[in-house]
């Protein structure tokens, strides 16, 4: 066989194994391809290894070719639930929070990244430093998340509703995927395919109902509305392939959201640095490179003490 | 390999572990890419050859690497580079006199510096940059869609009218000129 043609194979492989549906049984097919001969298992690092660098690309794209995400932005859309087609149980949902034995607790470090499946076929993704406890039974389908951030792919079943309870607010399902993130005074509800409903009690009465590239902002006393295209939300869950995606954000906030992922945490303290923005593509866990942009893109100073990189002017 | 009759390890030198081989591999041997291909091209009439004799040059680095990670990868790729064309010329019983000429030359071209390491991160960003400029139109607005904006294979293919088959053999095609343009600096 020739170069050409094991290059080829190694792409298409490659190129397999970068779709969302790569299973083990395929991995192991792909381990006894490269295993046949030192010339597949060549082919297949070089090519790999220069498809990993392009990660990298994005953060010299000038900020004036960034595709805008088109967000139109309905402030305070609401959307009120058909009366019935949530059943209100703000007082029965307190007895859910008494722990009982058959609840089970999964938690990821700063950094970590996990996926549980369900019996009944529900995925839940945790992202960075997530608490969550999840207590699915034949008649109850229920779980806390205590801290952080999850994905959730649910198998519908309209006798046994699937409920997140988000301290005080609780999102129901109704044949869903959506994303929720606690953070520390509010709530960040995004549905990517499918309906759920919101409770927000002490804010309104009745559930909200959101649907497809709906974003909830839940605070103790707010609750925003606002919708976002498939694109933006996919930037969004970025994380779920450890990826973040900036666009005309913010270098405070870009911060503060690789925080989230890492113990090395970014300061900066200059309000002026701090308003800058960014149009970028990272790996959750490169602090590194998000320095060094800085540093060469930007022209800012980097300044590396023990777990802290300062970037001033 | 037709020299070569086996592949394990043997007792001589550390055995090196599978991350351990591509690592080394990936960073002292493919960014000599470039160099390799031209010291090729160079001494090798016929230039359909030449990625037939990359790959038997990577192949033979590599195994030996599986053994023992040479000391230095760059004198080791070249010298490799020598010896399997020696071995072609005499098995084919082509005798290319310009190639046994510069084949001589090249003690002294291995021990010119190679390219510098820090030079070469610094200009990594830039590097990649361009190489995605240089894709073909379609393919580039594949891979950035699929790389950067981190669009699904069927997310492509509904939002640019085309099957996912075609995204996927714009994708493989991309993989493969990414890799060359960033490690050979381009195919001719």
């Amino acid at each position: 066989m020739s170069a050409k043609e094991i290059r080829a194979e190694a792409a298409s492989w490659l190129e397999r194994k970068e779709r969302s549906d790569w299973s083990d049984t395929d991995q192991a097919e792909l381990d006894q391809w490269l295993a046949r001969s030192t010339a597949h298992e060549v082919a297949f690092v070089r090519l790999q290894s220069a498809w990993e660098r392009t990660e990298r690309l994005v953060v010299l794209r000038p900020l004036a070719q960034e595709p805008r995400a088109p967000r139109r932005i309905s402030p305070l859309l609401m959307r009120v639930a058909a009366a019935g087609a949530v059943v209100a149980l703000l007082g029965a949902g307190a007895a859910w929070f008494a722990l009982s034995p058959r609840d089970r607790t999964y938690s990821t470090a700063v950094g970590g990244r996990e996926t549980v499946t369900f019996a009944d076929g529900t995925r839940i993704e945790l992202n960075t430093n997530t608490v969550l406890r999840a207590r699915m039974t034949t008649d109850q389908r229920v779980v806390w998340l205590e801290k952080g951030e999850a994905f959730f792919q649910v198998k519908h079943d309209a006798t046994h509703p699937f409920v997140v309870m988000i301290g005080e607010h609780r999102v129901t399902d109704i044949g869903t995927q959506f994303s929720v993130r606690r953070g520390k005074k509010d709530v960040q509800v995004a549905v990517t395919q499918g309906r759920v409903t919101l409770d927000a009690p002490g804010i309104a009465s009745q559930a909200a109902l959101l649907t497809q590239g709906d974003v909830a902002t839940a605070t103790a006393r707010s609750l925003t509305v606002t919708r976002k295209s498939q694109a933006a939300l996919a930037d969004d869950l970025g994380w779920r392939r450890g990826t973040i995606v900036f666009r005309h954000t913010t270098l405070a906030e870009a911060c503060a959201e690789l925080n989230r992922y890492n113990r090395v945490k970014l300061v900066i303290t200059d309000p002026a640095v701090a308003r800058r923005t960014i149009g970028a593509t990272f790996r959750t866990s490169d602090v590194e490179l998000f320095a060094r942009v800085a540093e060469v893109a930007l022209g800012l100073h980097v300044n590396e003490h023990g777990d802290e990189i300062d970037i001033s002017r | 390999m037709a020299d070569r009759t086996e592949t394990g390890r043997e007792a001589a030198g550390r055995a090196m572990t599978a991350p351990e081989v591509r690592a080394w591999f990936v960073r002292e041997v493919l960014p000599l890419e470039a160099m390799l291909l031209r010291y090729l091209k160079h001494n090798w009439r016929d230039k359909s050859d030449i990625e037939d004799l990359l790959q038997d040059i990577y192949v033979r680095v590599y195994e030996a690497a599986k053994k023992e990670i040479p000391a230095a990868a760059k004198p080791f790729v070249f010298v490799t580079a020598r010896n399997l064309l020696i071995n072609r010329v005499r098995r084919e019983h082509v005798i290319p006199i310009e190639a046994v000429a510069d084949l001589d030359a090249l003690d002294v071209a291995i021990d010119a510096p190679g390219p510098d390491r820090s030079a070469i991160a610094r200009d990594d960003l830039r590097r990649l940059q361009s190489a995605l400029d240089r894709l073909p139109p379609r393919c580039r607005e594949v891979v950035v869609k699929r790389r950067i904006d981190g669009l699904s294979r069927r997310e492509i293919a509904a939002s640019m009218g085309i099957t996912e088959e075609t995204v996927s053999a714009h994708l493989t095609d991309g993989m493969c000129a990414l890799a060359d343009l960033l490690y050979g600096e381009g195919r001719p």
